[in-house]
């Protein structure tokens, strides 16, 4: 559901590309410029192949625990239809994992290390998977706001440059456009009830709009790492850019609904076409990506559970001449 | 041990300090290239991998990855280390193709040739 590059403020250009052969690094940027795509065998420079694999990696594993505080609610979703729906989006989710660990892997990195390097937590996932869907109309919220996040940073990052990935993300974004139907839907339904669903809606939305703003991240600061991601087209918009559309798109969606947004500095200014709001408690965030967050050892050890439980049933199926081979595409 | 709001998590009474011995190369199979057949008539096109441990499994689980939209009539799903392909680098092997115009039907003007000859010889 998540990807964006990281950015080092403090890595200069020099550094990034000192090694790197200066003819074909210059035919690499000049095929990037002319929107040429790049495929897994073509020459790369080494800091391109290590940003992507570790933002398609961050992506990947993003998914497959995103499937989780959604799958909370698949056994107590109200009504046959919505359960056969979330269990569809929840499958969709999963496969969406394996499409971006397949992309990843053509980058040189096997399955198995990226599976290993998410339990051990050396790798990240999108923060946002670390909190809690208590009420059904926190599941509610997340697949039509959190997946609206997720549309805008996939359909930004699918005109980027590494053909796997680009690939990957145009199967995700139309696969995803259900998610964000389903979930307005949802919302709208609990917005348009009851007061008692009116009112959990709007608690749900009070719960989740601090994880959103922190969707994005923090805003970059402008470097030589930023720029030259830029120009390779591995980072597409900046963070704070990504979170301006967003508020543009579905700030007002959600007001029409007469709900109501915790932040009182929240309004649009009319001079500069930009969103005002609260900063967001960047420390919060920085605590919670590092494993202090509500349901960061709930998410590893399902995570855990499910290699493991599964392993013996790999073993009985592996085949003694299997050969494993780097995917092509 | 686990105490989850979802109540399948917490009946599984997950111990969250066992160790995780690191999966080993291959513990998720060999890759298959998988190829898509939307309508019959048309051609399969490549669309992704999938890892299985064997053919049969690689086009279940084709099915469930780039099936589950749209139309599909059939699927192909052939290992990885068995597609051989060309070099990216040697792409310029395909240059000279566009040059290659005696190839193309409308490069051929008899027509012409024909009008010129009837025009000299009176022949209408």
């Amino acid at each position: 559901m998540y990807g964006n590059a990281d950015i080092d403020p403090n890595l200069k250009i020099h550094s990034i590309v000192a090694d790197e052969d200066p003819i074909k690094l210059a035919a690499f940027e000049a095929r990037i410029a002319a929107a040429d795509k790049i495929e897994p065998r073509d020459w790369m420079p080494k800091e391109y192949r290590r940003q992507l694999i570790r933002m398609i990696e961050q992506h990947a594993h993003s998914e497959i625990i995103g499937a989780l505080p959604e799958g909370t609610w698949i056994t107590r979703a109200p009504g046959f239809r919505r359960k056969l729906a979330l269990m569809a989006k929840v499958q969709d989710e999963v496969g969406h994992a394996q499409l971006l660990y397949s992309a990843a892997e053509t980058l040189g990195k096997t399955r198995e290390a990226m599976i290993n390097d998410l339990i051990s937590g050396k790798s990240k996932y999108s923060n946002i998977f670390n909190y809690p869907a208590p009420t059904w109309a926190d599941s509610a919220v997340i697949a039509w706001l959190v997946d609206a996040g997720a549309i805008i940073n996939q359909t930004t990052n699918a005109k980027g440059s590494y053909g796997p990935y680009v690939r990957a993300l145009e199967r995700i974004c139309y696969e995803e456009s259900f998610h964000l139907k389903y979930g307005h839907d949802n919302v709208v339904h609990l917005a348009t009830g009851t007061a008692v669903q009116r009112i959990s809606v709007q608690k749900a939305i009070n719960r989740w709009w601090p994880p959103l703003m922190h969707f994005f991240g923090p805003p970059d600061s402008i470097s030589e790492h930023s720029v030259i991601l830029m120009r390779w087209k591995v980072k597409m918009a900046s963070n704070e850019d990504m979170r301006q559309q967003f508020m543009d798109m579905y700030v007002p969606k959600i007001w029409d609904l007469g709900l109501t947004l915790p932040d009182p500095k929240l309004s649009k200014n009319k001079e500069t076409g930009l969103w005002e709001y609260t900063e967001p408690d960047w420390a919060e965030f920085k605590r919670v990506i590092n494993g202090d967050g509500p349901c960061n050892k709930e998410r590893l050890a399902v995570r855990k559970m499910a290699e493991e439980k599964g392993r013996w049933v790999r073993h009985a199926l592996l085949r003694k001449d299997a050969e494993y081979v780097t995917p092509l595409a | 041990m686990i105490e989850s709001l979802d109540p399948r998590i917490t009946r599984e009474e997950i111990d969250e300090n066992s160790v995780f011995s690191d999966l080993k190369e291959l513990d998720q199979f060999e890759t298959y290239e998988v190829f898509h057949q939307k309508k019959r008539g048309q051609q399969h096109s490549h669309v992704g991998i999938v890892h299985a441990p064997n053919a049969e499994m690689a086009l279940l689980y084709a099915k469930e990855q780039f099936a589950r939209r749209g139309q599909t009539c059939n699927l192909w799903v052939v290992k990885t280390q068995h597609v051989f392909a060309t070099d990216y680098d040697d792409s310029d092997i395909f240059e000279t193709t566009e040059e290659k115009i005696y190839r193309d039907p409308g490069t051929y003007k008899v027509m012409d040739r024909i009008k010129a000859y009837k025009e000299k010889n009176n022949l209408s």
